[in-house]
């Protein structure tokens, strides 16, 4: 199955720098419609506004956190298909499972390489 | 008809020392007067006071625990003093404030230098862009790296929140040392409750390496799910 590169992609984290970071890695693997909002709130504002294809989102932000965000995106009934991958610095056990409870799509640990995050990208985008 | 009582087991008003018991309370309440947070020296004066007029009438037992209540008052005096030489106002006022925003400038300052390498790092990939084959490759190889390697400043950024948090929270306690040896005028800040059972339990930040799950611990976890 091919993946549409074309597709809107939003990126979440309240660090400009790892917005960067991640926007540039991306365009790197030919993702160059990419959206960013750095804490939950803004995404869902922008999610609810937009037809985004991929959320890749931090935890740790305010007001809205990512597990937050994430929570508010699978029950929204327009927004809940919508691949979401966790990038974050919190590795503990309980941060996972708490994450898969809430649905997420794929779970990356920072500090992460472009390798991984094309690795995971592709595994949710093939199995939307 | 039982015989009277030992004198040790007659009630304080039946005692022979009932008039020394009457002017030690008589003392208690001129001193209560005088200071109505009274200092542990003060305290310790009053135990021995206790102790030399009912001496006599107590056990070895409640002698043995009025002794040690005399030592506790000498123990907080001497805590007392041994605090005040800690300077402890320079502590808060000065120490603490003086690190945190030491860290907080690492913080902007290693920002600062991430941005100026991504800022190069980006007009690498437009050079990349516009030539083509392997040194496009090896262009976009390490252009790739640096990006990795520049999300460290998201990682000591973490950190360093979490060092600062720390610090702040050292700062209430002396703040409220302070206030319990009687500095009514610095007030501890409020410290919020930890929750427990929530979300906020799950916000650690970055975890030492040594306690670390890396990324195929990550994978693992997760497929267990499936």
């Amino acid at each position: 199955m091919s993946i549409d590169k074309s597709m809107n992609i939003l990126i979440v984290d309240d660090y400009k720098t790892m917005l960067r970071i991640i926007r540039n890695l991306l365009k790197q693997i030919d993702f160059n419609n990419v959206e960013e909002a750095t804490d939950g709130t803004e995404a869902l504002a922008k999610l609810r506004s937009g037809n985004f294809g991929l959320i890749i989102s931090d935890w740790n932000m305010a007001p809205m956190t990512g597990l937050q965000l994430l929570q508010e995106v699978r029950a929204d009934s327009r927004l809940k298909n919508t691949p979401f991958i966790m990038v974050t610095a919190e590795s503990k056990t309980e941060n996972v499972v708490a994450a898969k409870a809430a649905g997420v799509s794929n779970y990356i640990v920072k500090p992460f390489n472009a390798e991984t995050l094309k690795d995971k990208i592709e595994k949710v985008l093939v199995h939307a | 008809m039982p015989d009277a009582l030992p004198e040790h087991h007659m009630p304080w008003h039946d005692t022979p020392r009932q008039g020394a018991v009457e002017a030690l309370k008589h003392e208690l309440q001129a001193i209560r007067a005088r200071q109505p947070s009274p200092e542990p020296d003060m305290i310790a004066e009053v135990v021995r006071a206790v102790l030399t007029t009912i001496g006599l009438d107590l056990s070895a037992k409640e002698a043995s625990l009025l002794r040690e209540v005399e030592e506790l008052g000498r123990t907080i005096a001497v805590a007392k003093v041994e605090i005040a030489a800690l300077q402890v106002d320079d502590i808060k006022d000065r120490d603490i404030p003086f690190a945190t925003d030491e860290l907080d400038a690492i913080v902007a300052h290693t920002a600062q230098a991430t941005d100026a390498i991504l800022e190069s790092c980006e007009m690498l990939d437009a050079v990349a862009g516009k030539v083509d084959g392997e040194p496009a490759a090896t262009l976009q190889a390490a252009t790739t790296r640096i990006y990795e390697a520049c999300s460290f400043q998201d990682i000591t950024g973490q950190r360093i929140t979490k060092v600062v948090t720390t610090l702040k929270t050292i700062e209430g306690k002396v703040a409220h040392i302070i206030r319990t040896f009687g500095r009514d005028d610095i007030q501890a800040p409020v410290r919020q409750p930890e929750a427990t059972g929530t979300e906020a339990d799950l916000l650690n930040g970055p975890q030492l390496p040594a306690n670390a799950m890396d990324q195929s611990d990550i994978d693992k976890l997760l497929s267990s799910f499936e």
